[in-house]
């Protein structure tokens, strides 16, 4: 679960990391006043979306009075900012962060996250901040440095500054440093966080180091056990069709496409996906409908799909292990007939009780049309949908 | 015997009276597993499904001789389990658990790094469906049913896809030795690669057959260990490729975060490596007899 910039900064100040003196707006009057409260001739207007390279995409202004601030938040408020990391799609900026104009002397780079091959925790600097880290790695590899941490001993002292040293700083900043490299371990295994990104890490002209800028990423997991990190979610970040996924209990990623997908687990339906696009189709969606299927979650699942009103024809694709064919057949059928479903839909049935299920769909007068393999299922779904499409056009 | 299991593997269950672990324990012992009882802390003495319940683990081995696990224990209480299995001296053990955070179960692994290697723990899992070896032994969640005995090792993060490969592979009559689930979750008790070395170890398997998916640097080590190390051909497949970028398609792991993660190019590099390439996820069955016939 991602959260905003100021959101992390707020937990990181926590931690003894320094950052500017900002102060959140949800409205044009709130930006002037947060910056008439803070001292200084120059002000940042940052909005707040979940996603990085916000500055090339005029998602970050830098104001000389507070005038130029008032109209800064008019620009940005309500906007859609499509960044490099955001999708095509882009995220709407309903909150401003206000924050001090810093004199930057150096600017450098600084991340903590779980690391998934050598299964402990990678702290990962570089004296060159401010840039996207990514093309940094492709041009200048030797520029990044990388220290493994072991979560059963924890950062070392000694570990922290050696990456002070890799980041370039002043030996009379060094102290400082170790506080602030530590503060974001910390933070990270505290808080379950898998990701603590601060780019860039700078030193003012005043000699001070501070975070500009702050990422923090948390294991959905252990929200449990984090309550007041969940209270940070703004689902105004995400896409609404997950947000009602999610609160079904499924788990949903809309895409492009325009076959609607719902299938048992998450490998099957990445593998479905790639069937329906070989076949020549695009799947709107991942849906992964999960263990037990009842017929009321299915439901769910079919109004789920079927509410993205690009969706031309709806696949199902089900291999029941603890599941039964037969409940998931009663649960299609009930869910076609609830929701008066007009468009195509093609339903394969495998594994524990199939023979039973395909008897409920052959009964139950529907239109629907059975398939017995993944590459069947995937053509016949295709093929439903190229005739809608036909239809549609010879209509216009 | 097949590796990791067979049906004298003396198996407990770890959150054995939960709905869930009773549920699944009974399936178990319903298709012939060798159940010799169950922990539930606070139980102990009790009787479950005909079985002795414990109090800790230690005490199952001690008293009834258990080798094998499977935990159900919910997800916060989870990595504590096993970790008590470990300390037990439990051989092998499946969390199916789904849901533990990702740290906790960065603590099991370094828990587990502080065995030697003979005296320490495989797991497998969490988040996954389990293990079986066809007609001896399940210690898992698959429909036993759809997996008929023989002599592919199947390793895969995928419940629902490795029963689509077993179900496609028992159409053509293909039997599996062992068919190991790893799991979907971001860090893993044993990856692919370790799967393999035991496959590679098992004299009942003649060939392998990989599920791999999106994200992670597994599948691609994988591959480098079965062309370095491996006398016994590997066939691959790899869902995802239309899965775009940073997203999480449905487990926790499986998300593209950075180059060489996507489906495209792990299949590219596995390829390089000499592994067979499943092009698509219809051709499981069809790829394993193509690759047996030439044995």
């Amino acid at each position: 679960m991602n959260i905003h910039e100021y959101q992390a900064k707020e937990i990181l100040t926590e931690y003894g990391i320094k950052i500017a003196e900002g102060g959140l707006a949800f409205n044009t009057e709130e930006a002037v006043q947060r910056a008439r409260e803070i001292d200084g001739d120059t002000w940042v207007v940052k909005a707040q979306i979940h996603s990085g390279a916000r500055g090339k995409a005029g998602g970050i202004k830098i104001c000389k009075t507070h005038t130029e601030v008032e109209e800064a938040a008019e620009a940005l408020l309500g906007k859609k900012l499509v960044t490099h990391q955001s999708g095509p799609a882009g995220k709407v900026c309903s909150r401003l962060y206000i924050e001090a104009g810093s004199k930057i002397a150096k600017e450098m780079y600084l991340c903590f996250m779980i690391d998934r091959s050598t299964e402990r925790v990678i702290m990962i600097g570089s004296a060159q901040g401010g840039m996207d880290i990514e093309a940094l790695a492709k041009t200048n590899p030797e520029a990044i440095k990388k220290i493994y941490i072991e979560p059963a001993v924890g950062l070392q002292d000694f570990q922290a500054r050696k990456m002070a040293f890799a980041l370039g700083l002043d030996t009379t900043l060094l102290n400082h440093a170790v506080k602030t490299i530590k503060g974001c371990y910390r933070a990270l295994r505290d808080l379950d966080a898998n990701t603590v990104e601060i780019n860039p890490l700078v030193v003012t002209e005043n000699n001070e180091i501070i975070a500009l800028d702050a990422k923090m990423d948390f294991d959905e997991n252990a929200l449990f056990r984090r309550r007041r990190i969940a209270e940070l979610r703004d689902n105004t970040q995400v896409d609404s069709r997950e947000v009602a996924a999610a609160e079904a209990g499924l788990s949903y990623v809309g895409l492009d496409g325009d076959i609607g997908c719902m299938i048992n687990g998450a490998g099957l339906a990445m593998a479905t996906m790639d069937m329906t696009k070989l076949a020549g189709g695009e799947p709107a969606n991942f849906l992964d409908v999960g263990g037990g299927a009842s017929a009321e979650r299915t439901e769910k699942a079919f109004r789920l799909v079927l509410a993205d009103q690009g969706v031309k024809a709806m696949l199902v694709n089900i291999f029941a292990g603890i599941n039964r064919c037969d409940w998931i057949a009663e649960g299609v059928v009930q869910a076609v007939k609830n929701i008066d479903m007009k468009l195509p839909l093609v339903v394969r049935l495998s594994g524990t009780n199939v023979e039973e299920g395909r008897r409920i769909i052959a009964d139950s007068g529907l239109p629907i049309i059975t398939a017995d393999t993944l590459a069947d299922a995937a053509e016949k779904v295709v093929k439903a949908r190229n005739e809608v499409v036909a239809q549609t056009s010879e209509g216009a | 015997m097949a590796t990791l299991i067979d049906e004298k593997t003396r198996i407990i269950v770890q959150g054995f009276t939960g709905k869930i672990g009773t549920f699944h324990a009974q399936e178990m012992i319903d298709y012939g597993s060798n159940v010799v009882g169950g922990v539930t802390p606070g139980k102990g003495g009790q009787k479950h499904l005909g079985l002795p319940v414990f109090n800790t683990v230690k005490e199952a081995v001690q008293q009834v001789g258990a080798e094998a696990s499977i935990v159900f224990v919910p997800p916060a209480f989870a990595a504590d389990s096993i970790m008590e299995a470990a300390d037990a001296g439990i051989k092998y053990c499946v969390s199916i658990t789904d849901g533990i955070p990702t740290q906790d179960m960065m603590t099991v692994k370094s828990f587990l790094r502080r065995f030697s290697k003979n005296e320490r723990m495989m797991l497998t899992g969490p988040n996954c469906s389990g293990t079986i070896s066809p007609g001896r032994s399940m210690l898992g969640i698959m429909p036993g049913h759809i997996y008929i005995q023989g002599n592919v090792g199947v390793v895969g993060r995928s419940g629902t896809l490795g029963y689509e490969a077993a179900d496609q592979m028992r159409m053509l009559g293909i039997g599996i030795s062992t068919s190991v689930g790893i799991g979907g979750d971001p860090i893993i008790g044993s990856s692919h690669r370790d799967v393999l070395e035991k496959l590679e170890q098992d004299p009942e398997t003649k060939i392998a057959l990989m599920i791999g998916e999106i994200g992670g640097p597994q599948e691609v080590e994988a591959g480098k260990f079965a062309k370095e190390n491996m006398s016994k051909p590997l066939i691959a497949y790899i869902a995802g490729l239309t899965a775009p970028e940073g997203r999480r398609m449905g487990h926790a792991g499986a998300i593209i975060s950075s180059a060489g993660e996507s489906a495209a190019e792990k299949v590219a590099i596995l390829q390089d490596l000499g592994v067979t390439i499943c092009p698509t996820p219809s051709l499981m069955g069809a790829t394993v007899a193509k690759v047996l016939s030439k044995m």
